[in-house]
């Protein structure tokens, strides 16, 4: 039944709290729409018995009437989260076979709330990408495509972005109903603003990171991919909280996020930072920035300038820190432990061919660059100056928050592009994250909001970063700015049957 | 500053990843292109700037020192490419 996967998370927990549908209806009309959508690659793993018992369970919890938010709600779950017994390889050929004997904080809130889990989501290897295009399991297909000027549909996919790509796609196909993400320098909001979807990057230290894939430990975040605001208020109070296992989860009470949904924003400050407007901008992004700033004074916000004198060293300073923590981070993949094994002459050869076989392109690039960055004679001039660097960015936050309470800026610098148009060129795939990393790299969170359409039809995201556990505030914002922007556009349906 | 093929052999052989000699030279290539694009952060003044250890201002927990977790070694080798006795396997270290 198609009309239970257009349902959002909000109407899904609405209509099953009520008893007007089941979690196997709907667990089960997602199975099917998964099986439709194969082109699209959003999936590694499809867990559908698994599903099925979850669903049980969870309509036997509706009953009992201990059902919660995310009770009966089918979810895709991005690879890098560590699920008992099943696939969880960071979509990476190195930690082949890996099926871990336990449970990533973040999933079991998750389970603990009832949700669904309907499969392991496809991603860039490791976190490491803005196209999901370096997944050992092939890139995914955005469900987006253009629409030429004839007002046809183009045949040409594009990217979903990265490096949550499959969660998003799947999402945005509507054969999950909201999906788990993560982001170390812009992992969910780029994506969500490629796919037309919510995306929220909490501050760092609001989820725990136990069982999750470390990446860039400094800057790992989980996060929900949703169709709405509503939707990420609801799945990220299920997702959020203090853990023992993660000295760096911050132990503060998780609040009720949806209930800051009041749609009052009268007096708030929003800022504006002049830094954001780059080279080579297309208009439409920029129309969209100003269309987001005039729909919030019209609310009742007062828009103020601010400036961020450091944005533009952003970038650079995270392609230091990253990589950085990704060479000592994996490490880890040797060979020995788990995964893939290349046997070579030496336990050193073997390391060795592991690690080149193991790892893609993109990973050993990082590895390399962090290597070279931390070896001796170069850790002060590179890393140590990169991570000064980041308190400057800090700060700059710091003095804008004393000027305004929000700050709105784009999510991306274009729309979503072809597949395999940037894959040769590192440099410019990683100016994607031009607008997402500065809150990273100050632990600050953010969230997408889909806004409008590009001149060739494709989804464009407003960016809204708020003060360190300020979820509540920022929430509230992207709610009015998504009623104001009213996106209702859904990707015209060119995969499967019934298209 | 910009890495040559020697360098670039040098940090490969420290991450342990295997770089074949066809391989220096394209890999260096881009390697450079990464390093010319991060030397711009050499232009900010850093005087006196400390430098970030944690974004999110925390103690760090304290817990009392006892094991609280652990006793399950086959658990832990189930995932290992290959074990034997109750061991992790590798190639023979010592001659």
């Amino acid at each position: 039944m198609t009309e239970f996967t257009k349902l959002t998370l909000s109407e899904a927990r609405d209509a099953l709290h009520k008893g007007d549908i089941s979690s196997v209806e709907i667990t089960s009309a997602h199975l099917d729409a998964i099986d439709d959508a194969k082109e699209l690659n959003s999936y590694i793993v499809v867990t559908a018995d698994k599903a099925m018992d979850m669903a049980a369970k969870a309509d036997a919890m509706i009953k009992d009437g201990t059902a919660k938010g995310m009770t009966g709600i089918p979810i895709g779950i991005k690879d890098l989260y560590c699920t008992k017994g099943v696939h969880s390889q960071a979509a990476s050929h190195i930690l082949d076979g890996f099926k871990p004997e336990y449970e990533s904080t973040v999933t079991s809130n998750l389970w603990d709330d009832g949700a669904v889990m309907l499969g392991k989501t496809n991603m860039d290897e490791f976190a490491m990408g803005s196209s999901n295009e370096n997944s050992y399991y092939g890139p995914v297909k955005n469900p987006w495509r253009a629409t030429k000027e004839n007002g046809e549909l183009s045949d040409k996919n594009t990217v979903p972005g990265g490096s949550s790509g499959g969660s998003a796609a799947a999402v945005a196909a509507d054969i999950s109903i909201a999906s788990t993400g993560t982001d170390t320098g812009g992992s969910i909001r780029q994506p969500a603003s490629f796919t037309g979807l919510v995306g929220l990057k909490p501050t760092y230290g609001r989820c725990s990171r136990w069982g999750m894939v470390a990446f860039a430990s400094s800057l790992d975040q989980a996060g929900p991919l949703t169709k709405t605001v509503r939707d990420a208020a609801i799945m990220m109070e299920s997702m959020a909280g203090y853990d023992p296992k993660d000295s760096t989860s911050t132990n503060i009470t998780v609040p009720n996020y949806e209930a800051a949904l009041t749609g009052d924003i009268r007096g708030l400050k929003i800022g504006v930072p002049k830094e954001y407007r780059v080279d080579g901008m297309p208009d439409g992004i920029e129309k969209l920035w100003q269309q987001g700033i005039d729909w919030l004074k019209d609310a009742g916000a007062e828009i103020i300038d601010i400036s961020l004198p450091h944005t533009k060293y952003a970038l650079p300073t995270c392609y230091i820190v990253a990589p950085a923590e990704c060479s000592s981070n994996l490490a880890r993949y040797d060979g020995v432990k788990f995964g893939l094994r290349v046997d070579g002459d030496s336990l050193d050869d073997m390391y060795k061919k592991t690690r080149a076989a193991g790892f893609g392109d993109e990973v050993k690039r990082r590895i390399l660059i962090g290597t070279y960055v931390l070896s001796a004679g170069y850790y002060d001039a590179y890393y140590l100056k990169a991570q000064r660097v980041r308190t400057l960015i800090a700060n700059d936050f710091k003095a804008a928050y004393e000027k305004c309470d929000v700050i709105l800026t784009p999510t991306a610098p274009s729309a979503a592009f072809n597949l395999g148009e940037k894959v040769s060129d590192p440099l410019s795939m990683y100016l994607n994250d031009v607008f997402t990393v500065p809150a990273s790299l100050a632990g600050l969170p953010g969230i997408s909001v889909p806004a409008g359409l590009s001149s060739q039809g494709l989804p464009l995201g407003l960016q809204l970063l708020g003060q360190a556990f300020g979820e509540e505030q920022l929430l509230k914002v992207a709610d009015v700015l998504e009623t104001a922007a009213g996106f209702k556009a859904k990707p015209a349906k060119w995969w499967g049957e019934n298209t | 500053m910009s890495v040559d093929k020697q360098t670039v052999a040098k940090i490969a052989n420290l991450a342990r990843i295997e770089v074949s000699e066809d391989e220096l030279e394209n890999t260096m290539g881009e390697l450079n292109n990464i390093i010319d694009w991060i030397e711009q952060l050499s232009e900010v003044n850093t005087d006196g700037v400390a430098a970030m250890t944690s974004v999110v201002a925390a103690d760090l927990p304290r817990r009392e020192d006892k094991v609280t977790d652990g006793g399950y070694r086959d658990e832990v080798l189930k995932n290992a490419p290959v074990a034997e006795h109750g061991f992790f396997a590798v190639p023979k270290v010592l001659e």
